[in-house]
C-alpha cells in the first residue's frame, strides 16, 4: 500500500477547462456581467465577481428517451396508507411521479438552472467592456518611438548566464573536442585500470613492464590533452540575443469634466460619478499609458485629483465656461495637441448661468473641439427633467452637435441607462471616421 | 466510557488503540490501513487490487469530481463547466463532498480529503480501498468490460493525443469531433453483441501505427462498390452486400463512425476511438451502483464494528462511525420528494439481510430463498453474489419480502390515458413478486440507455445514413437534445442523417428526423 501526499501538487488543475467553458458561453457571461453593472455595484465591480449564466448556454446533448404516453410502472417507498386498488391524483407537471430510480428524470436536463462562474477582476472587466475603444486614435505614429521593448534577434558570443542557450553551446563545444580530438575520458580510465593491474602483478615479465611503461606515457599525454583541451571553452558559448525594438505606443489624455453646483442633487451627482466611474475603469483596463485629468466645476473650475473628484462634496453655482477655460489651460501647458488624442467627457445637469451659455458655447465650438478627437457630453436629468424640456446647454450642444460629428450628446435620467449610454458613446467605430483627422 | 491509556508502540504492536480524538496523520493511517487489512483479508475473504491512497484538499476533491475520479482527462469545456458546478454547490453549502471517491484501477487509488477525522479516514480505507476495491476486481462486468491496469496509461495517452491534436489543427476543430462524440458517449458501447475488453496499452501502440498506415492507405469504401449502371444486380443482393460490408446493423454509433465515416481525417477518427473507449469503461459502473455501493457500505459497517469489538477504535469512532454509516443509508420516502432509491440504502439493507438469511432464516426466508437460507455461510455467499450478478439480476434474485417490507415499497401503474394513478402493488404477500420484477426492470440498462441502431447506408445515393431508435413503450426521444445529437452525427458522417423511432412490438414508424452535416 501507498500513500501519496497530493496536498501540495499544483493547483487548478480546471482553470483551462473552466476558460474554455466561458469562453464558450461568452455571449451569456458577457450579458450576465454586464446585467451585474448594471444592477448597481459599480464600485465593486472591478473587484472580481460572481455570475450566473442559464445552463443551457452550456448545454451537453444526448439521446435521452422520455416517457410522453403509454403505461409504466414506478416503485416507490414509504408507503404508510395505501392498498392496493387506491387511486392517486396524478403530481401536476408530471414530476412528481419521478422516473422509478432509472435516473431518467434527471436525464432530462430539466434540473440544472443555471451556472455561477466566479470572475477575477481582469476577466471581468475584459467581459464587461468586451469591444469597447477610445474612438479615433489616430495621432499615433507622433508617440511612435517613445518606447521600447526587448525581442530576440539571433545569438551572440557574450550576455548573461540566464541567457546562455545550452543547446548551442554543447553542440559548439562538442563539434570542437571532436575536431581538436579531445581524450575521452573512458579511455583514460581504462589504461588506469590497466596500469593499476600491472603495478600489482609481482614478479612483472618484460613484456609486462614494456606495456607499463608504455602505458604510463600514454597517460601522462592523455591527461595533457584533456586538460589542455577544456569540456566546455568560453569560444563556445551561446547566448540569447536581445535587441531592443521600438514598439508603437499612442498617447492619449483624457478630461473628466464634472458639474458640482447646486443645482445637481446628490442623486445627479451619484450618477455623474457611476458615469465617470465607468469611464475610468475601462481607460484604466484598455489604455495603459492614458491620462487622465480630473476637473469639476461649480461656479469656478479646478483640477482635482481623482479621489476629490469621486469623493469630495463640493458645492456652488454654475459656470460652465470655467471648466471649459481651465480644461484648456491644462490642454496647453501639458498636452501639445500634435502630440497628443485629446478626450473630453463632460456631464453636468444642464443648468448654466443665462450669461455664461453664449461663451460656453463659443468656447467648445471655436477652441475646444478643433483639439479633440472626441467630445463626450452626458446630461443628467433630474426626476422632474421630462416635463421641464430641454435645458439651455442641450439646446446649444445640441446645435453644435449638428455640426459637429465628433459631439456626442446623451441624456442620462436613471442609474440603469448609464451602462447602455456608456456603450452607445464608445462602441468601436466602423471605418466611416477613421479617415477624418 | 473507559479510555485505555495509549502509547505509540502498543498500537504497533497490534494491541490497543489506533489512534483517539479527531486528528490523524500518515503513521495512524497506515496503522488503520494495516488493522483493517487484516480484518479485510483474514475474516472477510476480501481479494483487491493494490491499494494506493492519496491524501487531497477539498479543491483537488472538486477536480476528481469533474473528471469522474480520473486524475487525468483531456481538456474540454464541459470539464469546466462541471468544475464550476460543483465549486458552486460547494461553496454556497448546498453539497458536501464525499468523504473519498474511489477509482477502478490498479492499483486502485483511493482519494481521502485531509478535512477528514481519523475515523473518517479509518471509515474510507475500508469502504473504497476495501470495500470498491474488491468488488472493482471481483465483478464480472468490470472484468469483462474494462482494463485497470492500462486506464491510467491510457487516460495519459488520451491527454496527450488531444492536446497534440489541438496544436496541430487548432482547438476549434477537435472541440468540434469532441462535442459530438460526447453527446453519443451512450451509443459507444455494444451492448448486445458482448463486451469487448480492449487491451488499452497495446491500444496506445497500434493508434500510431494504424493511423500512419491509414494515411497511407486509400479509403475503398467507396470505389468497391457496384457501378450504378448496372440494373442487373437484385436490390437485395446488395443491400445485404452493404449490410455485410458495414456490418450492419450496427449499435455502436461511434464505432461505426470511427470505422466507415467517409469524410473523417485519421486524427478525427482517433479522437472518436478516445471517446468510445473511455465510455466503455464507464459503462458498467452505472449498472453496478447499487451492488457496489451495497458491498462497500456493508464492508465497511463490518470492519468498523470489528475494530471496535477488538479495542482498537473506542467508543467515541465508533459512534461517529454509527453517525454517517447512517447518514448515508438514509432512504426518504415518496413524499419526502424521494422518486428512488437510494443505492446506499437498499444496496446495504440487501446485502445485510442476505447476511441474514444465510444464518439466520425465517420460514418466510426458506420459501423465497431456498438455496441460501441457512447455509451458515454469509461471507462466501455475498462474495459469490458480488462477483456474478450485476444490480438488475441481483435485485431479481436477492430481493426479499423482509426487505420490501422494510422500505414500504408499493407500486404505482402510470397509464397517461388515465387521469389518476393506479396503486396496484403493495409490500404484501401479493405484491412481492410484481414490485421485485418492477425494481429490477429499472435497473436494467435497456431501460435508461436508447436502443439506437445504424441501419442503412445508401450508397448508390447521396450517402444518406439511417438510423432507427426502437422505442420502448412509445418512449421517444427529447426532442431538443435529439435534434443537436443527430446534428453533431451528420456532421461526424458528412453527409445526411436520417433518424427514424420506430415502435418496436408492431414495427409502426412513430417519427421521423434528419440532419444534414454542416461543412
Amino acid at each position: 500500500m501507498d500513500i501519496i501526499d497530493r496536498r501540495s501538487n499544483p493547483h487548478g488543475k480546471n482553470i483551462e477547462n473552466r476558460r474554455r467553458a466561458l469562453e464558450r458561453a461568452r455571449d451569456a457571461v458577457q450579458k450576465a456581467v454586464r446585467e451585474a453593472v448594471a444592477s448597481g455595484k459599480l464600485r465593486e465591480a472591478g473587484q472580481g465577481n460572481a455570475v450566473s449564466i442559464p445552463a443551457d448556454a452550456l448545454h451537453e446533448p444526448g439521446f435521452h428517451r422520455i416517457f410522453s404516453t403509454g403505461e409504466r410502472h414506478i416503485v416507490l417507498s414509504g408507503n404508510h396508507q395505501f392498498s392496493r386498488g387506491d387511486r392517486l391524483r396524478r403530481p401536476p407537471a408530471g414530476e412528481g411521479g419521478g422516473g422509478g430510480g432509472s435516473g431518467q428524470a434527471s436525464d432530462e436536463g430539466g434540473g440544472e438552472d443555471s451556472y455561477r462562474f466566479l470572475l477575477s477582476r481582469d476577466e471581468f472587466l475584459d467581459l464587461f467592456f468586451g469591444d469597447l475603444e477610445l474612438p479615433d486614435l489616430v495621432k499615433r505614429e507622433i508617440a511612435a518611438t517613445e518606447t521600447t521593448a526587448p525581442s530576440r534577434a539571433g545569438l551572440s558570443n557574450d550576455g548573461s548566464p540566464s541567457q546562455l542557450d545550452m543547446g548551442r553551446t554543447m553542440r559548439y563545444s562538442m563539434a570542437r573536442r571532436i575536431g581538436l580530438g579531445r581524450p575521452k575520458p573512458e579511455e583514460l580510465k581504462e589504461i588506469e585500470a590497466r596500469i593499476t593491474e600491472l603495478e600489482e602483478t609481482r614478479p612483472l615479465s618484460d613484456a609486462n613492464a614494456e606495456e607499463l611503461e608504455a602505458l604510463r606515457e600514454r597517460r601522462g599525454a592523455l591527461r595533457q590533452r584533456l586538460n589542455r583541451i577544456p569540456w566546455v571553452d568560453p569560444v563556445d558559448l551561446r547566448y540569447r540575443r536581445f535587441a531592443p525594438t521600438p514598439k508603437p505606443s499612442t498617447r492619449a489624455v483624457m478630461f473628466c469634466i464634472m458639474d458640482v453646483s447646486g443645482s445637481m442633487t446628490e442623486r445627479m451627482k451619484d450618477l455623474a460619478k457611476q458615469f465617470f466611474l465607468l469611464l475610468h475603469v475601462f481607460l484604466e483596463k484598455r489604455y495603459k499609458t492614458l491620462d487622465v485629468v480630473f476637473i469639476r466645476h461649480a461656479e469656478t473650475a479646478e483640477e482635482v485629483d481623482e479621489e476629490t473628484f469621486f469623493t469630495d462634496p463640493r458645492t456652488g453655482g454654475t459656470v460652465v465656461s470655467t471648466a471649459l477655460a481651465e480644461m484648456l489651460r491644462v490642454q496647453r501647458a501639458r498636452y501639445p495637441v500634435q502630440q497628443w488624442n485629446i478626450y473630453v467627457a463632460q456631464a453636468s445637469d444642464g443648468d448654466n448661468s443665462p450669461s455664461d451659455t453664449p461663451r460656453t458655447a463659443e468656447l467648445l465650438e471655436q477652441e475646444i473641439l478643433p483639439l479633440v478627437q472626441y467630445y463626450a457630453y452626458i446630461e443628467v436629468m433630474g426626476s422632474g427633467a421630462v416635463i421641464r424640456g430641454d435645458t439651455d446647454l442641450w439646446r446649444v450642444y445640441r446645435e453644435i452637435s449638428e455640426r459637429q460629428s465628433h459631439l456626442a450628446i446623451r441624456q442620462v435620467s436613471d442609474r440603469k441607462e448609464i451602462f447602455p449610454v456608456f456603450r452607445e458613446l464608445f462602441a468601436r467605430r466602423t471605418t466611416e471616421q477613421a479617415g477624418r483627422v | 466510557m473507559t479510555e485505555t491509556p495509549v502509547t505509540g508502540a502498543a498500537s504497533q504492536a497490534g494491541k490497543g488503540l489506533l489512534y483517539q480524538g479527531a486528528d490523524w496523520n500518515f503513521h495512524i493511517i497506515r496503522d488503520c490501513y494495516a488493522a483493517i487489512e487484516e480484518i479485510a483479508e483474514k475474516e472477510l475473504g476480501l481479494n483487491v487490487f493494490p491499494n494506493r491512497i492519496e491524501v487531497i484538499t477539498s479543491e483537488q476533491m472538486l477536480d476528481v469530481y469533474t473528471t469522474n475520479g480520473m486524475p487525468v482527462s483531456y481538456s474540454h469545456w464541459s470539464y469546466g463547466k462541471r468544475f464550476a458546478g460543483h465549486e458552486n454547490a460547494y461553496r454556497r453549502g448546498l453539497m458536501g463532498l464525499a468523504y473519498e471517491v474511489v477509482i477502478n484501477s490498479n492499483p486502485c487509488i483511493s482519494y481521502l480529503m485531509e478535512e477528514n477525522s481519523a475515523t473518517m479516514q479509518a471509515l474510507v480505507i475500508a469502504h473504497a480501498a476495501f470495500g470498491h476495491n474488491h468488488f472493482f476486481k471481483n465483478n464480472r462486468l468490470f472484468q469483462e468490460w474494462t482494463d485497470p491496469s492500462q486506464i491510467l496509461n491510457y487516460l495519459e495517452f488520451a491527454r496527450g493525443y488531444i492536446s497534440r491534436c489541438e496544436e496541430t489543427h487548432g482547438l476549434e476543430a477537435v472541440e468540434r469531433i469532441l462535442d459530438a462524440a460526447h453527446a453519443l458517449q451512450g451509443q459507444g458501447v455494444n451492448r448486445h453483441s458482448g463486451s469487448r475488453r480492449i487491451d488499452l496499452k497495446g491500444e496506445q501502440e497500434r493508434a500510431r501505427e494504424r493511423r500512419a498506415w491509414e494515411d497511407r492507405s486509400f479509403n475503398d469504401l467507396w470505389r468497391t462498390l457496384p457501378p450504378v449502371n448496372e440494373p442487373e444486380i437484385e436490390p437485395d443482393g446488395a443491400k445485404s452486400a452493404i449490410r455485410r460490408q458495414f456490418g450492419l446493423p450496427e449499435e455502436n454509433i461511434l464505432y461505426f463512425l470511427e470505422k466507415h465515416a467517409p469524410r473523417l481525417a485519421p486524427w478525427e477518427r482517433e479522437i472518436i476511438r478516445i471517446v468510445r473507449l473511455i465510455a466503455q469503461y464507464f459503462y458498467p459502473q452505472p449498472q453496478l451502483k447499487l451492488m457496489n455501493e451495497g458491498c462497500a457500505t456493508w464492508v465497511h459497517d463490518r470492519i468498523m464494528t470489528r475494530l471496535h469489538e477488538l479495542g482498537r477504535i473506542d467508543d467515541a469512532a465508533y459512534m461517529e462511525t454509527i453517525h454517517s454509516t447512517t447518514n448515508v443509508i438514509t432512504q426518504f420516502g415518496y413524499d419526502q420528494g424521494s422518486t428512488s432509491f437510494n443505492p446506499y440504502a437498499l444496496g446495504f439493507a440487501m446485502m445485510k439481510d442476505i447476511a441474514r438469511i444465510c444464518t439466520d432464516p425465517t420460514d418466510e426466508d426458506r420459501r423465497w430463498s431456498p438455496d441460501i437460507a441457512g447455509n451458515n455461510d454469509p461471507l462466501g455467499t455475498l462474495r459469490h453474489a458480488w462477483a456474478e450478478y450485476r444490480d438488475e439480476s441481483f435485485v431479481l434474485q436477492f430481493l426479499s419480502p423482509r426487505v420490501m417490507r422494510d422500505f414500504r415499497m408499493f407500486r404505482l401503474l402510470d397509464d397517461t390515458r388515465d387521469p389518476y394513478l393506479l396503486v396496484d402493488a403493495i409490500h404484501d404477500e401479493a405484491g412481492y413478486r410484481d414490485i421485485r420484477r418492477t425494481v429490477a426492470a429499472s435497473y436494467d440498462p435497456s431501460a435508461w440507455y436508447a436502443e439506437i441502431e445504424v441501419v442503412d447506408v445508401d450508397t448508390y445515393g447521396d450517402r444518406t445514413l439511417r438510423l432507427e431508435h426502437r422505442t420502448r413503450q412509445g418512449q421517444l426521444l427529447a426532442e431538443n437534445d435529439m435534434k443537436l445529437t443527430l446534428k453533431g452525427l451528420a456532421d461526424l458522417w458528412g453527409y445526411r442523417v436520417i433518424l427514424q423511432e420506430i415502435d418496436a412490438p408492431s414495427g409502426r414508424l412513430l417519427a421521423s428526423h434528419e440532419a444534414i452535416a454542416h461543412n
